[in-house]
């Protein structure tokens, strides 16, 4: 959109300037999103009473008793979200409660869930709070529930669905509550909320601004059915908006009570209190990094539709206690995919990165990104605009969680003090199965696998990441119990949690390995899969200081033929992984083929075969410098094969050796295994002077393996 | 002083230069990327990355794909210790990762009055300082 600049002339008078602001206010067509709040990631000024409070001085115990009762209440409203949530992302724990302040700051979050909220729930409360609370067709009172989902006003993305309930005394809003969960379906153009197909906004799904569906105490009922109507899974709709008033309206339970003994003002004061220590001591943080730029570039490979490359670029200066971040040199939004994420979705993946491995022990504020100054292009696929497409925002705003991740173990090196051990970079795709069809019940539904969760990472300077860990976003999050879900679905995992050898990001410490997902369903009207990820030609995350990234991912299928026919007849062809099915081809009448990671809904006929993997995380330091009996170890637990122990880590063994030592035979004259190892050493030193005589012949040095 | 800026690399405050952690081998500027002063290999990633699935028989392989990705490997010159490691697309230039404000490092270091090499340490927790010590005994972190 252009803006045109007319200003006019001649000064208003006062009173012709109000004429014209109620003019415009009486007038206006549709409330959007609002710039002014969703640019703004940074806390808000004091508010009178919070002024008057903190002048007279708090109480520093008093504060903490506070935050205390708040945790345990936030805490205990997570845990009845994570047992009655009805959906998937609900029982993983892909959620969160949290208390924000009058104005919307988050001042508290859950222990547990997505740390990325708390960058990102201020806006729907500042629109509620500019739009909704003197409107005199909704207003803000005691009892009162807002609904919200869409991420242009503040959202990590679609799928997510908030409860956002005001804490009110005398008429006056002193605090807010919410719960949000991952509620997966929302009527998008395909199963589960987050279309990696959606080619307009208006294929999204619901497109929730913030707006009050429980009022006094009670849901309306108009409004629910509204909702149900416009999603493919209505009984998930109304049952999850109960379980979130419910654990809401526990956690103000608790709160009212705290407020009672210690009066509003105390109450008030505590939670600016938290939300400004934290701005403080980040400052003081960021004071301890190193002067200097800091730059990271991410390459994307897929629109999920058809293969690109296109850029994410971040580079922070730190100076002082400032720290810029500027995102400016990333690639243009694209008006017809899935792929564009708003910057508010980039920031709060940023915030996970801050408030997850940056600095773990502060409490989760918005303030702990409050004074980090963020520049970036609208237009940009990592700052999207109204217009673009976002089903498949995590593909931008998870490169944002990579970015900071990366960059802080640069800035962080030197500091004698740490919060958080270095880090190489986490895994940074959601590889699971999003499904949808109707059940062996005859339901309707929509959803996905929780093997999302099944993130690798975490490799350290010390040590090995660890495999299928967590997810980026949510430490706690579980990948479930496959066999719960298979109750209600038709489909089964036919392979589940199997690691893929050699998939690993080598370092002299490994990024943790990922594992593979077979699936096929069967005995259902209609079925479908699909995947929403990219990195199928362009490797997604990196190594750090030498180690390597991870691979590439593919997508492989076996279409055409029923596999639980063919293992109904010889059981022994139940042994399955992608590398033996593809490689091996055991079914005569299957067509195999591989595709990039970007699926869109595809019609699954009974005994098709579907297959991905997990990635895995980055390595941590030059593969050369890893123990030998670490590579020999990989080897005999069949992480990695003997050509790779050569290839990447120069290390040659003898694999008849390999199970001798399983049966428990002494090690080898060194210590570490028997037998093999003086002749890896003797490569690894070839490998050594074939870089070092290398050095004559300029700036580009082959180095021969082997 | 010398300041451990990364894995393997240190700025030694007193020649403003770019060192190996490893060697000591001097790589160059402070001011500067220490890119500069690396050997650089622009690797086929499906050599590390190497195919699960047949090449020959499937597009995707589990490898990346080298008309869209290329990984360059920095070596010191010194001692061949891979550095860092970038993933590109063929042609892009590298990624001008650190520009550290050398003055501003050495103000900040004299006024704590520590030594940067003897204070350095991986960060908190049980963990870490149960393996960064078993590692140190035996040489293999720094
Ligand atoms: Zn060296």
């Amino acid at each position: 959109m252009t803006a045109i600049d007319e200003s006019p002339a001649t000064k208003l008078t006062v009173q012709e300037q109000e004429w014209v602001d109620r003019f415009m206010d009486d007038t206006t067509l549709f409330l959007g999103p609002d710039p002014e709040i969703m640019r703004d990631h940074s806390i808000a000024p004091r508010s009178d009473l919070e002024e008057i409070v903190l002048a007279e001085g708090v109480d520093r115990m008093q504060v903490e008793r506070i935050r205390k009762r708040i945790a345990g209440a936030l805490d205990e409203g997570y845990e009845m979200c994570e047992a009655q949530g009805a959906a998937p992302g609900a029982k993983w724990g892909d959620l969160t409660t949290a208390i924000y302040t009058a104005a919307g700051d988050v001042a508290y979050l859950s222990c547990h869930g997505v740390i990325a909220f708390s960058a990102i729930l201020h806006h729907p409360i500042r629109y509620i709070n500019k739009y909704w609370k003197n409107e005199p067709t909704v207003g803000v009172n005691p009892g009162d529930g807002f609904i919200h989902n869409d991420a242009r006003f503040g959202n990590v993305h679609n799928t997510d669905q908030s409860m956002i309930m005001p804490i009110m005394r005398d008429g006056e809003i002193i605090a807010w509550v919410a719960a949000t969960i991952h509620e997966g379906e929302n009527g998008a153009c395909e199963p589960g909320g987050m279309p990696s197909g959606s080619e307009t906004p208006f294929d999204d799904g619901l497109r929730m601004s913030p707006f009050k569906i429980v009022e006094a105490g009670h849901l309306r009922r108009d409004l629910l059915t509204f909702l149900q109507h416009s999603v493919r899974d209505p009984k998930l709709q109304l049952a999850d908006l109960k379980v979130k008033i419910t654990a809401v309206r526990k956690i103000m339970e608790r709160i009212d009570k705290v407020i009672d003994e210690v009066g509003v003002d105390t109450f008030v004061g505590a939670l600016r209190t938290t939300v400004e220590d934290v701005d403080v001591e980040v400052r003081r943080r960021i004071g301890e990094l190193p002067d200097g730029t800091y730059r990271f570039d991410q390459f994307m490979d897929s629109t999920l539709k058809e293969n690109i490359l296109i850029k994410i670029a971040c580079k922070v200066t730190v100076k002082g206690d400032s720290m810029v971040v500027d995102l400016r040199g990333t690639g243009p939004e694209i008006l017809n995919r899935a792929i564009n994420s708003p910057l508010c979705s980039v920031k709060s993946m940023m915030m996970q990165a801050i408030l997850a491995f940056w600095w773990p022990d502060l409490p989760r504020c918005t303030s702990a990104m409050s004074c980090i100054e963020i520049i970036s292009d609208e237009g940009t696929w990592a700052d999207a605009s109204y217009d673009a497409p976002m089903g498949q925002s995590l593909q931008a705003s998870f490169r944002g969680f990579s970015a900071f991740q990366a960059l802080y173990s640069r800035m962080s090196f030197s500091t004698p003090h740490k919060y958080s051990n270095v880090v190489a970079n986490w895994y940074n795709q959601i590889n699971t199965f999003l499904w949808g069809g109707i059940t062996q019940h005859g339901d309707m539904v929509g959803n996905l696998c929780a093997d999302l969760n099944g993130m690798p990472g975490g490799a350290k300077p010390f040590r090995d990441g660890e495999d299928a860990v967590s997810p980026l976003f949510c430490a706690m999050a579980d990948t479930a119990e496959q066999e719960v879900m298979e109750e209600e679905v038709p489909f089964m995992q036919l392979v589940s949690k199997r690691l893929v050898r050699d998939n690993m990001g080598f370092g002299k410490f490994n990024g943790g390995m990922g594992y593979e997902m077979i699936v096929a369903a069967e005995g259902t009207a209609q079925w479908g899969f699909m995947t929403v990820t990219s990195g199928s030609k362009f490797s997604s995350i990196y190594g750090m200081y030498g180690g390597y990234g991870c691979g590439a991912y593919p997508l492989a299928m076996v279409k055409g033929t029923n596999v639980y026919e063919h293992i109904r007849q010889d059981n022994k062809k139940f042994d399955l992984s992608i590398e033996k099915v593809m490689n091996e081809r055991p079914f005569e009448d299957g067509r195999y083929m591989t595709y990039h990671m970007g699926l869109q809904f595809d019609i699954a006929k009974d005994g098709e075969l579907y297959m991905i993997s997990q990635g895995a995380g980055g390595g941590y330091g030059d593969p050369l410098e890893r123990l030998p009996e670490s590579v020999v170890k990989d080897a005999e637990l069949g992480r990695i094969t003997q050509h790779v122990a050569e290839s990447i880590f120069a290390v040659r063994y003898d694999p008849e050796e390999l199970p001798a030592r399983c049966r428990g035979h002494a090690a080898g004259p060194s210590g570490g295994p028997p037998g093999a190892l003086a002749a890896g050493q003797a490569v690894r030193r070839v490998l050594r002077r074939v870089r070092h005589h290398g050095a004559a012949e300029g700036p580009s040095l082959l180095r021969v393996v082997g | 002083m010398r300041v451990p800026m990364t894995e393997y690399l240190v700025i030694d405050l007193d020649t403003e230069r770019w060192t190996c952690r490893v060697c000591s081998q001097d790589i160059g500027d402070a001011h500067d990327s220490y890119k500069k002063g690396t050997l650089v290999y622009d690797r086929d990633p499906r050599e590390i990355h190497q195919p699960i699935i047949d090449p020959n028989r499937y597009e995707y392989t589990f490898s990346p794909d080298p008309t869209y990705c290329r990984i360059l490997e920095y070596y010191c010159p010194g001692c061949g210790t891979q550095i860092e490691t970038d993933y590109l697309p063929p042609g892009h230039p590298p990624t001008i990762d650190m520009l550290i404000d050398v003055a501003a490092l050495r103000a900040q270091w004299e006024k704590s009055g520590l030594d940067a090499e003897e204070v350095f340490n991986y960060g908190p927790g049980d963990d870490a300082q149960k393996y960064t010590a078993h590692h140190k005994a035996t040489g293999h972190i720094r």
